[in-house]
């Protein structure tokens, strides 16, 4: 094995003279999920720019289960000491990669660009192990967005988007008043763990996000803010139509648009769909911040994984400088719908969304009122993450009072530790 | 080569006898590593801290006082006893009362067999998505009635918590019945004409014909039957996601969509391990005593 790398190494130097461009400046494998329309467009941008350095690209998309698949497939891999250079993961992801010595540092890239100075310092850190960057943001999803149907609400007289739950409460039953369904959703775990989590921010304030959803702190978890938040979540089950059961996030966003329900609550990905179907931000849809004057983060990052030889070694550091590059990130923002993560990248192309995006991060950054999401696998361990859904998806789907809900999620967070 | 101190020994000979254990064990010892060597590899690492990537560190019952502890857990068994008692009784049920009609020398009998046994040639996703499809309240039966005039008519197990579990049954009666149907016709059929006639002869009804004598003669088939069903049961994963996706929340788990959750979602390979385990003990809690009994049957 390590002789056939040699070999291989051998080779690529013998090849340098000759001039031979496809091993002139590495070759990457990457593993990834983005098969689908913009995220494919997307993810072709960063391999069109690494062709144009003469860089050797190997995809390796494996979709299905939301990367169930591809986590199971990179298992195998690194058994078999075989690890493609890149792999689409992120979050507390990346660090139990990292404690199992399964990662490569890119440190030396990151100090020569100042990665430090343009990322926000909570996805640093998440980026980060042992204090070297082992991974690289591509973007920012914001969590934490309420799309709205704004005729709708003109039509049940809500003139004003509300900033707190109890005013969202307030317009929620002058819609139901009106007919309408103030919002849609989709009952699958991870839906209802997003709309938790905003509804945590918004009733406890980012510090009480932070103690109680990434460091499970457990009189946060217990205490009665937490039972605040559960009961807030009940209310918003009762905004919900009746068939949200299992409902996929896309066609809840279809309902906001078709004029079926007034809000949605999700991430930015919801703005592709509107975008999709040719409406215009601010026009035919509106896109709010929920309540709590914060931001949660979610963000896509490629790890890079121990590879040995120069062209793979080579490769990552290229694959690395160019994930991060200013072009990059616009063109592969703009392909996917979120906003750089780098925050130096100006957002004139961009739609009102994402700049109001960009600018509220930078608000956040500086209040510390930045937050990583929980439901969206940025804040806890998987297996932490696992027990919180099971938990708020039971308590959404059944009639579980607030104080029980929060005795068994600070029991589910001991059990998962 | 081989080389043999006996005198009598000839090479094609020794081939002849050797020849079928030469030709399974490749087989055998394949079987023996792939099946049985990784469910002790599973077993073993049920008992350490296996996460992202499995370790081998021995950890004691760790992960079985976990599994042990989770909620989920519960609703899963529970599940499964509630599906598979519902599944089998029923279908066996509505098998032998198809059989028995059928059996009545019925016009366009191959017709209707065929038509009966026919969802059993679907594979238990598409069973799945059609009934979802069906019994989705804003999509299926209850729009249906509603457009009909029944305001107030309500059929929405599906997205019911409590009432989730009993979809899953009745789609799997509707897919498996037929198949029980065919098992128990050929049964009635390989009862002998002349003990029906002697019966009849007796003055027995038919009711009491087909209680006292023919039912009982047909225990061999209710065995496999429920053998069968059982296993189908057991197994049941495809149906469970297509139809619910474990769902509402996690009300329709089973244990085999747990142990796939915490196995590849959730990066916690100990607990799926356990959980995998305690699937195992209780197969082989109800399958070694049934072995045992007919294996004892026949070595008689």
């Amino acid at each position: 094995m390590t002789n056939f790398t040699k070999l291989m190494a051998a080779g690529a130097v013998a090849c340098l003279p000759l001039g031979s461009p496809a091993l002139a400046d590495g070759t990457v494998e990457v593993l990834h999920w983005w098969t689908s329309g913009g995220e494919a467009k997307a993810l072709g941008e960063l391999k069109s720019a690494f062709e144009a350095q003469d860089g050797t690209w190997t995809d390796s998309p494996i979709a299905g289960g939301g990367g169930d698949a591809a986590m199971t497939a990179l298992r195998a891999r690194v058994v078999a000491g075989n690890p493609p250079t890149a792999v689409q993961l992120k979050g507390p992801g990346i660090q139990e990669w990292a404690e199992q010595g399964a990662l490569n540092d890119v440190q030396h890239v990151a100090t020569d660009e100042h990665w430090d100075d343009v990322l926000p310092p909570v996805l640093a850190e998440i980026m980060k192990y042992d204090g070297k960057y082992v991974a690289a943001p591509v973007n920012i999803h914001r969590v934490d967005w309420m799309w709205g149907n704004p005729d709708l609400l003109e039509q049940a007289g809500v003139t004003q988007m509300p900033t707190t739950w109890d005013a969202f409460n307030a317009a929620a039953d002058k819609l139901m008043a009106a007919g309408i369904t103030p919002l849609a959703h989709g009952g699958q775990p991870w839906q209802d763990a997003t709309l938790f989590e905003d509804v945590v921010l918004g009733v406890g304030g980012a510090d009480f996000y932070r103690s109680a959803l990434v460091d499970l702190d457990a009189a946060a978890l217990r205490s009665d803010t937490m039972v605040a938040s559960f009961d807030q979540l009940r209310k918003l089950r009762g905004y919900v139509d009746p068939n949200f059961s299992g409902r996929d996030w896309n066609l809840a966003t279809a309902m906001v648009m078709r004029g079926e329900a007034a809000f949605q609550i999700m991430g930015d990905w919801a703005k592709g769909e509107f975008l999709a179907a040719g409406k215009v931000p601010g026009e035919d849809f509106t896109c709010t911040p929920t309540p709590g004057n914060g931001f949660v983060l979610n963000a896509d990052s490629f790890t890079f994984f121990k590879v040995s030889g120069e062209p793979n070694l080579r490769g990552q550091q290229v694959l690395a400088s160019l994930i991060m590059s200013p072009d990059f990130q616009k063109a592969f923002n703009l392909a996917k719908g979120s906003i750089p993560a780098r925050t130096d990248v100006p957002l004139d192309d961009f739609d009102i969304c994402a700049q109001r995006s960009h600018e509220d991060l930078l608000k956040a950054t500086e209040n510390g009122t930045l937050v990583p999401s929980m439901a969206h696998e940025m804040a806890v361990p998987r297996s932490v993450r696992g027990e919180f859904l099971d938990l708020v998806t039971e308590f959404f789907n059944s009639d579980m009072s607030s104080q029980d809900a929060v005795n068994r999620l600070a029991d589910a967070a001991a059990r998962a530790m | 080569m081989p080389v043999s101190s006996s005198s009598g020994f000839r090479p094609g000979q020794w081939l002849e006898r050797r020849i079928p254990v030469l030709v399974v064990s490749p087989l055998f010892a394949l079987s023996l590593f792939f099946v049985y060597g990784f469910i002790l590899w599973t077993a073993y690492i049920s008992f350490t801290r296996s996460g992202v990537m499995p370790v081998y560190d021995f950890d004691g019952l760790a992960q079985y006082e976990r599994l042990w502890s989770t909620p989920r857990w519960y609703v899963a068994i529970r599940n499964l006893f509630v599906f598979s008692g519902l599944f089998i009784a029923i279908s066996m049920a509505i098998g032998i009362l198809l059989a028995i009609l059928l059996d009545q020398r019925v016009r366009g009998e191959g017709l209707i067999r065929t038509i009966y046994l026919y969802p059993m040639a679907l594979s238990f996703i598409v069973t799945g998505t059609v009934w979802k499809w069906i019994l989705n309240p804003g999509l299926g039966i209850e729009r249906l009635m509603r457009e009909a005039g029944f305001e107030s008519f309500r059929f929405d197990w599906l997205i019911d918590g409590d009432r989730a579990i009993y979809t899953l049954v009745i789609a799997g009666v509707w897919q498996s019945s037929g198949y029980a149907m065919a098992l128990f016709l050929a049964g009635l059929r390989s009862v002998d004409d002349e003990v029906l006639k002697a019966a009849a002869i007796d003055g027995a009804g038919p009711w009491r014909t087909y209680t006292g004598i023919v039912l009982p003669i047909l225990r061999p088939v209710f065995l496999s039957t429920v053998i069968i069903l059982a296993h189908l049961a057991i197994k049941s994963f495809d149906l469970v996601v297509a139809l619910t996706g474990g769902g509402p929340g996690y009300a329709t788990d089973m244990p085999a969509t747990f142990m796939y959750a915490f196995a590849f979602q959730r990066s916690e390979l100990g607990v799926a391990a356990a959980s995998a385990t305690m699937m195992l003990a209780t197969i082989v809690a109800i399958i070694v005593p049934y072995l045992y009994s007919e294996l004892r049957q026949t070595g008689r």
